[in-house]
């Protein structure tokens, strides 16, 4: 890496792109929200509520119900009223249909809803509009048609639903982790508690609202907002058979130790500090692309976000070059812009954190390197960063940092490649970036992740199954194996 | 540069992550000011072309008095970068765009089949040239590409490039004809190392002809010959940008791959005609709110 790059490229242009916003009157949003237990708005039982604010402007944009132990109880009630009164009995067809109109609701208020999820996660519109909602509603359409061909997804064996699904969801995708969640829930027979995190309960609200005008069945999905001991209280429930975790390692952890002795079958989704490592013999524009694609994506909230780049020494200038000169073109700003790619940090702790691995890096003795971008005023941000000539023993390289901050190391050999990959205590997802095939088979077959692209990152399909070794959980979401987490799968002739 | 280490420097081009590229370009909301800018913009960027069999000098004439009056209501704009002609035409287009900046380019070289010849190819670019043709635009041989004869190709364009002395030349790789993205790389390199001024998509003769994917091809080819090498090369799209929306997408696309510096006519031309009457209409909407009937723009 000796040469000098001379010929720089300008992207502060004289034309600039003028701001094209959403509005935020397209949310529709009421001054407060309540609990949605068996299938009605209720307050809640302590009577107390929480603001949920804008990341990208800090204003209240709604009060929001915190659910207690009790609220929880009744929702667990009114779940298992609901499974054994109607959903487990309901013609496997009827519950597709359900599912089916869910979708095309959600389809129908699709602008509205990324608007929301723009407005309540600090997401760019761009995305929740292009890339969540279309997904939402594709997780829905493609759970309702397994509803009634389960048979057909595990043949020769006999299956059934587990029951009352408590499911405890992240603030990166809120309206999509909620679809990831009840789909497959619903689609196999099972009813649902559900909380969604407390930054981001808004787009969950709105699925209430949805729910209510598909005539859901009452009870058979309940929405408890609150805190983490919001989530507690569902985890620790005796009449929950399953629990459903997506979130930080830490807290799936604790919830692990909680179940520990309970016959409550379990999946989690964690973190994950996924390498995408890029070949010199690789199409290196587009894989400059998936680059930005793998860790600027939703603000680097993702927890399959190629935060390590692992680039061969050959062509690392160059890469490096292309890489910064692609960052040059990213709008940071308002998530309401059609222009933003980059949005706003999720939440003031978030920022915090992120801002702390800033520091860590340069003390650690890696190089920083942050676009010139011009960030707004009031709200959290943070522009996309580099850490060149990070070293593998690097906290940058080995925890994750869950925000727009890559990690940029070389390697020289494949094997060596393959190795640093692995070195990790997460295992969500990698990358490999190559122009010949046998070898793109050789190293995604030995990077110990659950998802691995190759020439191209965060890719997600309903029909692939998604999920985590090691640190990164277990489970899968999505797909034949998505729908395994919801059912009681024995042989034919055997017992329950 | 030797033409083999052109070739192994010639990168392998993923279709599916241009074409995911491409499609960011076209969610980019121009609107207000910079839409106004964007559209006059363009407009400075037109080569107006007519290249039919049944051109005749009267109507080269009235091409090139439209040229420089686009718009009689509308002083302030720009005029257009060139007129696209036939060799037989030089003559009388320089004649009419004489002292007005607009320049003359001229399509040589056995224009669009290139199928002849190199020596009656390179007679036909001198011609051009001496009968006043400030801008050449050149085809390959795309046969001989496509058999593998890299260096014909190159050394075609070396070739041309001695005979337009003076004159800029653009250099034609048919890309519809090419059928891979990386052929369209590989083309672009042997192009640029061998003396191009200018790369161009199409005759307009094939179909397809311009893309936006096999565009940025292009300019990526241009971005990373201007990196390795300092040596600044122009862009020029042919056939199929229409309309102003088209346009604007690809302006996007160059502000985004090759920055502030390629913003100009001296390195980035649209080759179109009906594309200048639609940028004016859009002009006239913007600073007057409304759309005028397309009868308010002259045909020509």
């Amino acid at each position: 890496m000796a040469k000098k790059q001379k010929n720089n490229l300008k992207f502060d242009t004289d034309w600039q792109y003028d701001p094209a916003p959403e509005s935020p009157e397209l949310a529709k949003l009421n001054d407060s929200y309540d609990l949605f237990i068996d299938g009605k708005f209720v307050k809640p039982t302590g009577g107390k509520y929480f603001d949920t604010t804008s990341p990208s402007s800090h204003k209240t944009l709604a009060k929001v119900a915190e659910a207690d132990k009790r609220d929880v109880a009744k929702a667990v009630t009114a779940a298992r009223k609901a499974y054994e009164g109607t959903w487990s009995r309901l013609r496997p067809s009827e519950r597709g249909k359900y599912l089916f109109r869910i979708a095309r609701v959600i389809q129908e208020r699709s602008r509205e809803l990324a608007v929301t999820e723009s407005l309540d996660g600090g997401k760019p519109i761009r995305e929740s509009r292009d890339i969540d909602l279309p997904l939402v509603a594709s997780h829905f359409f493609y759970h309702a048609g397994w509803a009634d061909k389960l048979s057909y997804a595990f043949a020769g064996r006999k299956v059934s639903p587990l029951g009352v699904a408590g499911q405890i969801i992240p603030w990166n995708f809120p309206l999509l982790m909620a679809a990831w969640k009840i789909a497959p829930a619903l689609a196999t027979g099972n009813t649902v508690v559900i909380k969604p995190a407390e930054s981001t309960p808004l787009t969950s609200l709105k699925l209430a609202e949805i729910i209510q005008e598909a005539d859901l069945p009452p009870g058979v999905v309940n929405i408890v907002t609150g805190a983490g001991s919001t989530g507690e209280a569902i985890v620790r429930h005796p009449d929950v058979d399953k629990i459903a975790f997506t979130g930080s390692t830490e807290v799936g952890k604790l919830i692990r130790k909680t179940l520990a002795g309970t016959d409550k079958r379990l999946t989690l989704e964690l973190g994950g500090k996924a390498a995408n490592i890029v070949f010199e013999d690789a199409a290196l524009d587009q894989a400059v692309e998936g680059i930005v694609n793998g860790i600027f994506f939703n603000q680097g909230h993702v927890c399959c976000a190629g935060s390590r780049l692992l680039v061969q020494e050959s062509i690392a200038e160059t890469l490096v070059r292309k890489l910064k000169d692609r960052m040059g073109t990213l709008v940071v700003g308002d998530p309401l812009d059609k222009n933003t790619d980059i949005g706003a940090i999720n939440s003031k702790e978030q920022l915090k954190k992120i801002q702390g691995y800033l520091k860590v890096g340069q003390r650690e003795g890696a190089e920083i390197f942050q676009t010139s971008c011009s960030l707004p005023k009031r709200g959290n941000w943070c522009p996309p960063t580099l850490f060149l000539n990070a070293s593998q023993s690097h906290r940058i390289s080995q925890e994750e940092i869950f925000g727009p901050v890559l990690a940029v190391q070389t390697f020289r050999t494949v094997d060596e490649a393959i190795d640093k990959a692995n070195n990790t205590p997460f295992g969500l997802s990698g990358g490999v970036w190559t122009d010949k095939g046998a070898k793109a088979f050789h190293v995604s077959e030995r990077i110990k992740a659950g998802v691995v692209w190759t020439n191209t990152f965060n890719k997600f399909d309903p029909a692939s199954p998604f999920g985590g070794y090691k640190e990164s959980g277990f489970g899968r979401e999505g797909g034949r194996h998505g729908l395994e987490a919801y059912l009681n799968v024995i042989e034919a002739g055997g017992n329950r | 540069m030797s033409l083999s280490a052109t070739l192994a420097n010639s990168p392998p081009i993923d279709s599916v992550g241009v074409a995911e590229r491409v499609a960011r370009f076209t969610t980019r909301s121009i609107k207000k000011s910079s839409k106004m800018e964007a559209l006059k913009l363009a407009l400075s960027m037109i080569d107006l072309t007519t290249l039919e069999g049944k051109d005749t000098e009267d109507r080269v004439r009235r091409l090139c008095y439209k040229a420089r009056h686009l718009h009689v209501d509308l002083p302030e704009l720009p005029t257009v970068a060139a007129v696209c002609v036939y060799p037989t035409m030089v003559k009388v287009a320089r004649e009419e765009l004489k002292d007005c900046g607009v320049q003359v380019a001229a399509v040589a070289t056995s224009f669009p089949s290139g199928q002849d010849d190199l020596s009656l190819r390179i007679r036909q670019t001198k011609g051009a040239v001496r009968d006043g043709a400030q801008e050449i635009d050149m085809v390959i041989s795309r046969g001989r590409f496509l058999a593998g004869d890299y260096q014909y190709v190159s050394d075609e364009i070396v070739a041309v490039k001695e005979a337009c002395g003076e004159a800029h030349l653009k250099v034609i790789l048919e890309t519809g004809e090419l059928q891979t993205l990386e052929n369209v790389r590989k083309a672009s390199d042997i192009a640029i190392d061998a003396g191009a001024d200018f790369i161009k998509t199409s005759t307009g003769k094939v179909q397809p002809a311009a893309t936006m994917e096999v565009t940025l091809v292009m300019l990526e080819a241009i971005r990373d010959h201007f990196q390795e090498t300092g040596k600044i090369v122009g862009m020029k799209p042919a056939g199929g940008i229409s309309n102003s929306k088209i346009a604007i997408r690809y302006l996007v696309m160059l502000r985004e791959t090759l920055g502030n510096r390629w913003l100009t006519p001296d390195l980035f031309r649209f080759g179109a005609s009906s594309l200048a009457n639609d940028l004016l209409m859009q002009i006239v909407k913007q600073s007057s709110g409304v759309y005028q009937s397309s009868n308010y723009f002259s045909l020509d």
